[in-house]
């Protein structure tokens, strides 16, 4: 892994993985090219079809790491979306995936848990490992998997029940049946997920009669309920208002240190308020990985400054 | 044309023209339903040349006599008629009167022509009588005899002693009808297993085995006790019928024929032309509750509908029971589990075109299958000492339901499909997320949701299924059944039996029965009836959908 930020053009891409790079649709038309020039370097290296490596910054190798993926590739039928990811996730620590639009962020989120497999046509190849057990492979149980990961979603969806019965459904679907672990279990998250206070007396209420921002911080209690060793949170703010997106960004701070948490999204401060690490990805390959201040204010590469100071993307 | 209105108009028209025909179906439905079991006057008319005739009349229109109706008449009777239509320009007017005594007049309505009429009266003590046998009679009392002494002559002393006399003798004619249809039934069935139990005996150890001289014996004492039994129950029937055959009403029609009614064939006398509103309302409503409550008399025109009430519910009930568990779970694995393909997509089409088979389709599969495969194999293995009597091996309502289950699938495939379909995506991922499996997610979070659609499935087959008719006519439905579906006997439910329906009661009367003209007005009280129960049926089933759906659905 190359850490002194030099950009090298590995020539080994294999033969199948070039075919499905020239079967890409047209994102690389001469205007736009000439248009980018001032980019450069990595992104021409992307558009290509060449291989590169990470440019990723001392610190977070040196974390703890509670997930690690490995040289990861991902097709949807025939066509590639990730090319040869490696990251390593710090353990307690909030790591931000930033990106234009379908750069690969919530399909690289959704391989953690394995949701992909839900989609057909899905293919991987690469490891991936949580605490050191492996994620894909075939002795690996999904389901026992899942219930070691929370996952949040871009959009809030509380299932259709009480708001008792949805943070505490990941206990429910193991069989818990005793009450009182029930009951502290629900409480415990709420308080949590600062929710606790606002539906304490409406526990038996539809989920569904909350409001867009309590939902999504009902679904965060519901992902920590049963304690996860990560916490995958998918855009968890892009469908509210801002006083409760800066609920939600507090609620992580909160969060931090206890789980550890994915983050992707869109918005440029929000990754730099609440993470710690930040990856940037584009068109299916990590660019640049670091110290979140690191990449904000003294980017390796021009690529990335010119993406986290808005003059792309 | 630029703005589009001609089809505002087009589009519009086409609606109220769907419109007015569905209200008019139901106004008409509803007003003769409804006043079928009003009480109207009684009016006696006397008639040139002709006996005089006593009856409600039902019905008017206006027409235009032609030569060969007048040159039917009697000579001095057409020119009578030819001198009175001359007056009112060749139009008269004739009005249908409902006359009753059919065995003595051989017809239940009779058409009067205005100009044959001498006058018209309404006797102040005209009688309508309804009775078990040969429907209404309309008559003025004439005495009222005990042990065939006249003790009463006065029309007011008849009716007071009519009114002391008659709940009496109903109800013992109730006790007797009570000892005739129930114990003595149940004597009979005593017998009659003890035989079944006799042929089984035979079936498995043979005529010559020790056992079967030993059942034969039992049964033998078990026959001379019935009998004695039997013996005891007539002797309390003959005294009951004997106490009533003393009390006769006896009556004289308009045309003066003298009639003698036991009291006891009465179900209800009244009045009529006494009546102000309120006793009418009284008697009306006694007349809903006796239709609702009551088993039908008089070959199914009088009396009540109870029996067949109880068969469309039964019948609805058990087919929903048995075709929503059955359509949703097909219709599961067609959504959630099946690979998407040629050979779903062609599943489904055939599901769609299923419910397009004619219904007398489905009714002949399941006589065929249902009755006559299944359960003639069903007799053959458990019932096979009462065999050659078929008894699973008939129509019955098990099988009706079945069958009617049979036809309203696709509606209920197709509907929970929709449902299934329409469950948010993110609901299912945030359920495989948090580590659920394909089951748990379906049944915790995916049926709950997609109850509200599936209870619309429910709905659209109990309408379809509670109309239907053609089928039940193979698979069970009866004109007249023997006993009811939920009884007092074990085991209390008889899913073997056959049952009475609403809606082959309504063809039975209109155009089985011997007279469909008398039948006429229960025809339409009936549709109203079975109208009514399908909209209960719906809209429980609606109640329960909207609960479903403010739980479930945002």
């Amino acid at each position: 892994m190359s850490l002194d930020g030099t950009i090298g053009a590995r020539g080994s891409a294999s033969a199948g993985r070039s075919a499905a790079d020239r079967t890409r649709p047209g994102r690389t038309g001469p205007g736009r090219r000439e248009g980018r020039a001032v980019l450069g370097g990595v992104f021409e290296a992307i558009e290509q079809g060449r291989g590169f490596e990470t440019c990723s910054h001392a610190p977070v190798a040196s974390d703890e790491a509670v997930i690690e993926i490995e040289s990861f590739d991902l097709w949807y039928g025939s066509q590639q979306a990730l090319f040869d990811n490696t990251l390593r996730i710090a353990r307690g620590k909030v790591t931000a995936l930033i990106g234009p639009s379908g750069c690969g962020k919530s399909t690289l989120l959704r391989c953690v848990n394995r949701m992909n497999d839900l989609i057909d046509s899905v293919s991987v190849r690469g490891e991936m490992r949580l605490n050191g057990d492996p994620i894909y492979g075939s002795a690996v149980d999904v389901i026992e998997l899942r219930k070691r990961i929370g996952m949040v979603f871009q959009k809030p969806n509380p299932f259709p029940m009480s708001v008792y019965e949805n943070v505490v459904y990941s206990l429910r679907i193991d069989g818990e049946r005793d009450r009182a672990v029930l009951d502290e279990t629900c409480e415990r998250s709420l308080r949590s997920a600062g929710l606790w206070e606002e539906v304490k007396d409406r526990l038996r209420e539809s989920a569904l009669a909350l409001s867009g921002g309590q939902q999504q911080r009902l679904c965060i209690a519901r992902a920590i309920a049963a304690e996860p060793e990560v916490l995958l949170l998918d855009e968890p703010c892009s469908a509210l208002d801002p006083i409760a997106t800066g609920r939600i960004e507090d609620l992580i701070a909160e969060l931090k240190g206890e789980y550890s948490l994915l983050i992707v999204t869109h918005n440029m401060q929000q990754a730099s308020r609440t993470s710690d690490n930040t990856a940037f990805m584009y068109l299916g390959r990590l660019v640049e990985y670091g110290p979140t201040d690191d990449l904000f204010l003294a980017p390796r590469l021009k690529e990335t400054e010119d993406y986290v100071t808005g003059r792309f993307g | 044309m630029a703005h589009g209105e001609p089809f505002v108009w087009l589009t519009g028209g086409a609606l109220a023209i769907g419109v007015a025909m569905i209200l008019g179906l139901l106004c008409l439905v509803l007003y003769h339903g409804a006043v079928t079991f009003w009480p109207a006057g009684v009016a006696l008319l006397e008639i040139h040349g002709r006996p005089a005739v006593m009856g409600e009349l039902v019905a008017a229109e206006e027409f235009e006599p032609d030569e060969s109706l007048l040159g039917s008449l009697e000579p001095e009777e057409s020119a009578r008629a030819r001198d009175w239509l001359a007056r009112h320009d060749g139009i008269s007017r004739r009005r249908s009167v409902r006359v009753g005594n059919y065995e003595l007049t051989g017809r239940h309505y009779l058409w009067v022509s205005e100009f044959e009429i001498v006058s018209e009266q309404r006797p102040e003590w005209a009688l309508t009588i309804e009775r078990l046998d040969w429907g209404r009679f309309y008559g003025a009392p004439k005495a009222f005899e005990v042990d065939g002494r006249v003790v009463a002559g006065e029309p007011q002393e008849i009716w007071n002693l009519l009114e002391r006399e008659h709940p009496p003798a109903r109800s013992r004619w109730k006790d007797r009808k009570r000892l005739e249809q129930d114990e003595l039934g149940a004597v009979n069935r005593r017998i009659e297993d003890a035989r079944v139990s006799l042929r089984a005996v035979e079936l498995e150890h043979g005529r010559d085995s020790q056992a079967y001289r030993a059942r034969e014996s039992e049964v033998r004492l078990l026959e001379q006790e019935c009998s004695a039994e039997h013996g005891r129950i007539g002797e309390r029937i003959r005294a009951l019928r004997e106490e009533n055959g003393r009390y006769v009403l006896v009556l004289e029609t308009g045309d003066g024929i003298e009639k003698r009614l036991a009291l006891e064939q009465i179900v209800r006398a009244v009045p009529s032309n006494r009546l102000g509103f309120g006793g009418r309302l009284s008697v009306y409503l006694d007349r809903w509750w006796e239709y609702l409550s009551d088993e039908p008399r008089s070959a199914n025109n009088e009396g009540g509908v109870l029996p067949a009430i109880v068969g469309t519910v039964c019948m609805t009930l058990v087919m929903s029971l048995i075709v929503v568990p059955l359509g949703v779970l097909a219709a599961l694995y067609l959504r959630e589990y099946a690979r998407q393909g040629l050979l779903v997509s062609a599943v489904r089409v055939a599901v769609n075109n299923l419910a397009g088979v004619p219904s007398i389709v489905f009714g002949v599969f399941g006589l065929g299958f249902f009755c006559y495969l299944i359960g003639s194999s069903i007799d053959e293995w458990l019932f096979s000492a009462r065999l050659p009597n078929p008894t699973y091996g008939k129509g019955g309502v098990l099988w009706a339901s079945l069958t009617l289950a049979l036809l309203t699938l696709p509606v209920v495939i197709v509907a929970t499909e929709e449902a299934l379909s329409s469950v948010p995506s993110s609901m299912r991922e945030g359920s495989y997320a948090c580590g659920a499996t394909k089951w748990q997610t379906i049944r915790r979070i995916v049926l709950p949701r997609a109850m509200p659609g599936i209870m619309t499935g429910m709905i659209l087959a109990i309408a379809r299924g509670a109309g239907e008719v053609a089928p039940l006519m193979l698979v069970g439905a009866v004109m007249m059944a023997s006993g009811l579906l939920i009884d007092g006997t074990a085991p209390y439910l008889h899913p073997e039996r056959s049952f009475m329906h609403l809606g082959f009661h309504i063809y039975d009367l209109g155009f089985q029965s011997q007279n469909s003209e008398a039948a006429r007005p229960m025809v339409y009280t009936t549709t109203l009836l079975l109208i009514a129960i399908i909209v209960l049926l719906n809209a429980a089933a609606i109640r329960v959908r909207t609960r479903l759906r403010r739980r479930h659905v945002a």
